[in-house]
């Protein structure tokens, strides 16, 4: 263990360290904004319990700087194995909110696996994808397994149901087995057959997410029904303009009809009152993220530890670019969180713990 | 490191390199798109998004259901809901609540508008939602805020559907009332939000799922300073389903008036059925007062009124039943055997027992007498000895095969099933054996006995029918949204006694003598037409022994120390159709106070219900007369 090692102080990744507790500090400064409810009352206490969570998700990700990551491939299939009985048990005795069980109630704590899987699914991948592809890459018979190790927990997540997750397990497999080295010619014949069967998971929507589609093509078709998210959020973001309307002066944000608005609708709340300004500083710290997690990718001593670091990136630019885009009125709406910014436990303290396990693959590569 | 896997290549990161910089450079390029739609959205629209803002706030309300209404067996409406102005404010708009809340209540005549905001906020009331400032407004009132509507940011006028009793009092105990639903409610009932209305007592209360429908909801566009622009959705609400009573208005109106004044209480019963024809509590209070807030004032003078105007003396006003217990003495009497028709007693004026004299209420005595003239002159030592024959644990066995000491299965909260001693209940309750002597009081409806109105009734209405106990019900059926029946109420028998036909005649004759023979006590219950059969009943207010206190004459007692007036009847004797029991507290002696208001209501009922024309009638009355 080099943890006593002088240049593991040394090469402490700093920049990224620095770079997550200043979303995490936007996210809190938006999660007041969300729950702000006039000047005569008290503080949330959401925003206190968010608080907390980034407080823990520091620990969280100290810790995981503390491992070795390569240490990480002998736990992927068992932590893997764990997180698909975390959500079988959310199907069997899993909280319901809003129509979907996505809880596994802790007493003090509501579990969200859903966040876990993506974790998993990414330490998997990497697991199984760490050998070098044959020459001319992978083929379609090598793409069996990772088919079956995202299918396993997409369907379940999909099952509860999570569309924004199984979305975001689907394009970061994608994502790996592209970066791991894909045979062209396949991923041609995929996207081709992708294309195709889109037309047939139509039948395999719940009712709502057809509507969502239907009003991502033409918001006006139902302007009250699941119409309407999409357009109050755009007018939020919209009438934030330049410079924004200033900390707790957003109105648009405050009048209830973003019900998700301190989670999957923060950033209609953060863009209103910080306006395209803000909003760009936002993806400008995003894609500092994106750019230093390629940079510890093409850094990194081994196979293993390259691909961990585009996965962990990669869901970190996924759910950013789905996020906005459904906020921006460019996707239909899916419930995905902005990573780090958003409120809530299980998301927050699964990213910080993904960020430590990046900072620890770029601290770690001089040591061997 | 050796446990550690070990990679094949030892230049991994070259072979991968190309293709993250693909990854990357997709990565920018979509983070670029997002940046254009950004600007798009913020800059060249952002003049038209900040217009949407403003203008496009959407406010979400609900829209309670109207009440269903309630009728009478006729169908006449008793209960309506009609719609109410009700200011509401959504502090939030208010750009100057304090003078805004000035204004307002300069305008209504309302006050602690400040504290009702505060109020609502402590609750939880999320912003933007509207605060109900100020309710049931006068039509003035609404045109001085529709007037002033432009001082008036924030503030909005809100049509609601209240409550409303057409006859105000009128069987206010029966029909209850509806309030507010409290944290207790919405609590128990998550199907209720603050605000809502809730049946609180009586028929309001326990048909509260029937009245209450389901509320609509209504998507509202309002401008910056919260006026409705337009109603952009709406989900219809289902009114309630309504409610057909048993009582009849008119009969309900004679009992009203007739009891006008008095404390007590009315019933009366189809004794074929068990329908409650007519029902009053005295005194009563307007269930108006409670729809919309009801005043803390109000409310103060209802709950510390050292009369009780809240109690349902009909079915939680328990009294020693007095001299009209000697009917169920009877039947016990004759059902056990110990008593026939013709057992014969004789009456001193008093009786010894126990080495201290029970009286009669007559000092003079009454002579021999037989059971007829027992009951006509209720005569205390006649009973004393049936009573003693008897023993107390058979009169409790009867008393309560005729539903005394049990709740009669009334549909109302609260219903007091009144006390029927025994030696077990002596045993349970004082731990003590039971004396001999204290089944003398039992006997004259004294001591520990304690029975309702009700109850009383349904003595009445046994005797009436031959021994049917049938529960007392107050809802014919429910009346679905398209006239249809939505549950109807089919006549319950609770008990059924076999009493011999013969005997129970003697008791009928007896009891027709009461009203209609020499020697009777309730003379002012006669009517012309109908044989009306009764017995009257006096419950001593101060010392539980001695006689039964009937008497003939006025007594002189002061008002609080008078004893309470029992009347039990029923009529025609032949084939009845009503049954009834009143009791008029502090009102001396059942012949003179109660009577009269059965002779009323009983009058009332045989106009609206001619009864019809029996030869039978004149000979009853004639026969009636040879037997003093």
């Amino acid at each position: 263990m080099a943890g006593g090692d002088r240049r593991f102080i040394l090469h402490f990744d700093w920049t990224l360290f620095i770079l997550v507790l200043v979303l995490a500090g936007i996210g809190l400064v938006s999660v007041i904004s969300a729950s702000y409810a006039g000047a005569r009352r008290t503080l949330d206490p959401l925003v206190i319990r968010q608080l907390i969570w980034i407080a823990a998700g520091t620990v969280a990700m100290l810790i995981a700087v503390l491992v070795d990551y390569r240490a990480l491939q002998a736990y992927a299939y068992p932590f893997y194995l764990l997180v698909i009985g975390l959500l079988i048990a959310v199907m069997v005795a899993g909280h319901a909110t809003g129509g979907s069980r996505r809880w596994i109630n802790l007493g003090a704590f509501h579990l969200e696996p859903s966040e876990l899987a993506k974790l998993a699914v990414v330490l998997v991948m990497v697991r199984y994808l760490r050998e070098d592809p044959p020459k001319g890459g992978w083929g379609l018979r090598h793409l069996i397994i990772p088919f079956i190790l995202l299918g396993i927990p997409a369907a379940l997540v999909l099952k509860q149901p999570d569309l924004g997750t199984g979305l975001i397990l689907v394009l970061i497999t994608i994502t790996l087995v592209f970066v791991s080295g894909l045979n062209l010619r396949t991923m041609l014949v995929l996207a081709m057959a992708a294309m195709l069967a889109a037309p047939l998971s139509w039948h395999y929507l719940k009712p709502y997410q057809r509507q969502r589609l239907v009003s991502f093509i033409n918001p006006q078709a139902d302007p009250l029904g699941s119409g309407y998210h999409i357009i109050q959020s755009e007018i939020a973001i919209g009438a934030g303009g330049p410079f924004g309307k200033g900390f707790l002066k957003g109105t648009q944000a405050r009048l209830n009809f973003l019900p998700e608005q301190s989670t999957d609708f923060i950033f209609a709340v953060f863009a209103e009152e910080f306006g395209l300004a803000g909003a760009l500083l936002l993806l400008t710290l995003y894609a500092s993220v994106i750019a230093r997690g390629a940079w510890i990718a093409r850094h990194a001593r081994d196979r293993f530890g390259a691909l961990l670091a585009v996965g962990l990136t990669a869901i970190v630019f996924w759910q950013v670019a789905v996020n906005i885009g459904m906020a921006t009125g460019m996707l239909p709406v899916v419930g995905i969180t902005l990573p780090l910014v958003s409120y809530g436990g299980s998301s927050l303290i699964a990213m910080m713990l993904a960020m430590g396990i990046l900072i620890s693959i770029n601290t770690r590569r001089y040591l061997f | 490191m050796a446990k550690f896997h070990i990679p094949k290549s030892n230049r991994p990161v070259p072979l991968l390199e190309p293709r993250i910089a693909a990854l990357t450079a997709l990565m920018f390029a979509i983070f670029g798109l997002v940046s254009v739609r950004l600007y798009y959205l913020q800059v060249l629209h952002h003049q038209e998004n900040v217009e949407s803002a403003d203008r496009n706030r959407i406010r979400i309300g609900r829209v309670p259901a109207p009440r269903g209404l309630v009728f009478d067996r006729n169908h006449r409406p008793l209960v309506d809901t009609k719609p109410s102005f009700d200011a509401q404010l959504v502090p939030e708009d208010s750009d100057n609540l304090s003078l805004t809340i000035e204004r307002l209540e300069r305008y209504t005549g309302g006050d602690h508008i400040a504290d009702k905001i505060s109020d609502a906020d402590e609750e939880g009331r999320p912003p933007y939602e509207p605060v109900t400032v100020a309710e049931r407004l006068g039509w003035q009132q609404v045109v001085a805020l529709e007037a002033h509507q432009l001082d008036l940011p924030g503030v909005s006028l809100q049509i609601t559907p209240a409550r409303h009793y057409l006859y105000g009092e009128l069987a206010a105990h029966l029909l209850g009332y509806v309030g507010e639903v409290t944290r207790n409610d919405l609590r128990q009932r998550a199907d209720y939000h603050m605000g809502d209305e809730i049946g609180k007592f009586g028929l309001e209360r326990v048909w509260e799922n029937f009245l209450r429908g389901d509320a609509g909801g209504q998507e509202i566009e309002v401008d910056a300073v919260g006026r409705r622009l337009r109603v952009l959705k709406e989900i219809a609400d289902t009114p309630g389903e309504s409610i057909v009573m048993t009582i009849d208005l008119n009969l309900q109106q004679a009992a009203e008036q007739a009891m006008a004044g008095k404390n007590g209480a009315f019933v009366a019963l189809d004794p074929r059925n068990g329908d409650v024809l007519a029902m009053v509590s005295h005194p009563a209070f307007d269930p108006d007062l409670f729809g919309g807030g009801v005043k803390a004032s109000a409310w103060r003078e209802l709950t510390t009124d050292p009369n009780h105007p809240l109690q349902n003396r009909v079915i939680q006003g328990i009294y020693p039943p007095g001299s009209t217990f000697k009917i169920v003495d009877s039947i016990a009497g004759l059902q056990e055997g110990t008593l026939n028709p013709q057992t014969a007693y004789y009456c001193p004026g008093g009786l010894w027992f126990g080495g201290r004299e029970y009286h009669c209420w007559r000092k003079q005595g009454h002579g021999t007498i037989e059971l007829h003239d027992a009951i006509v002159r209720s005569c205390d030592v006649y009973f004393y000895n049936v009573g003693e024959k008897l023993g107390v644990d058979r009169i409790a066995k009867w008393s309560n095969q005729l539903g005394l000491g049990i709740k009669s299965g009334i549909d109302l909260d609260h219903e007091n099933p009144g006390t029927i001693p025994s030696s077990a209940w002596k045993q349970k309750r004082f731990h003590e054996r039971w004396y001999p002597a204290e089944t003398l009081s039992v006997a004259i409806g004294q001591g520990y006995v304690a029975t309702t109105p009700l109850q009383m009734a349904q003595v009445a209405a046994q005797v009436a029918n031959g021994g049917i106990r049938y529960r007392p019900q107050f809802v014919k059926y429910v009346e679905g949204l398209y006239g249809n029946i939505a549950k109807s109420y089919p006549p319950v028998i609770e008990n059924r006694i076999k009493i011999d036909p013969d005997a129970l005649e003697v008791v009928k004759d007896a009891m027709a003598d009461v009203v209609n023979g020499a020697g009777g006590t309730a003379h002012k219950a006669h009517l012309d037409d109908v044989v009306v059969c009764g017995k009257t009943g006096t419950a001593q207010v101060v010392g539980s022994n001695g006689p039964s206190g009937e008497s003939e004459e006025e007594d002189k007692t002061p008002e609080q120390f008078k004893d309470h007036a029992w009347f039990i009847a029923f009529a025609p004797k032949d084939h009845p159709t009503i049954a009834a029991a009143c009791i008029i507290e502090h009102g001396g002696h059942g012949g003179s106070a109660s009577a009269p208001i059965i002779h009323d209501v009983f009058q009332r009922y045989f106009q609206l219900n001619p009864p019809p024309p029996k030869p039978e009638i004149a000979r009853v009355l004639e026969d009636a007369s040879p037997s003093q």
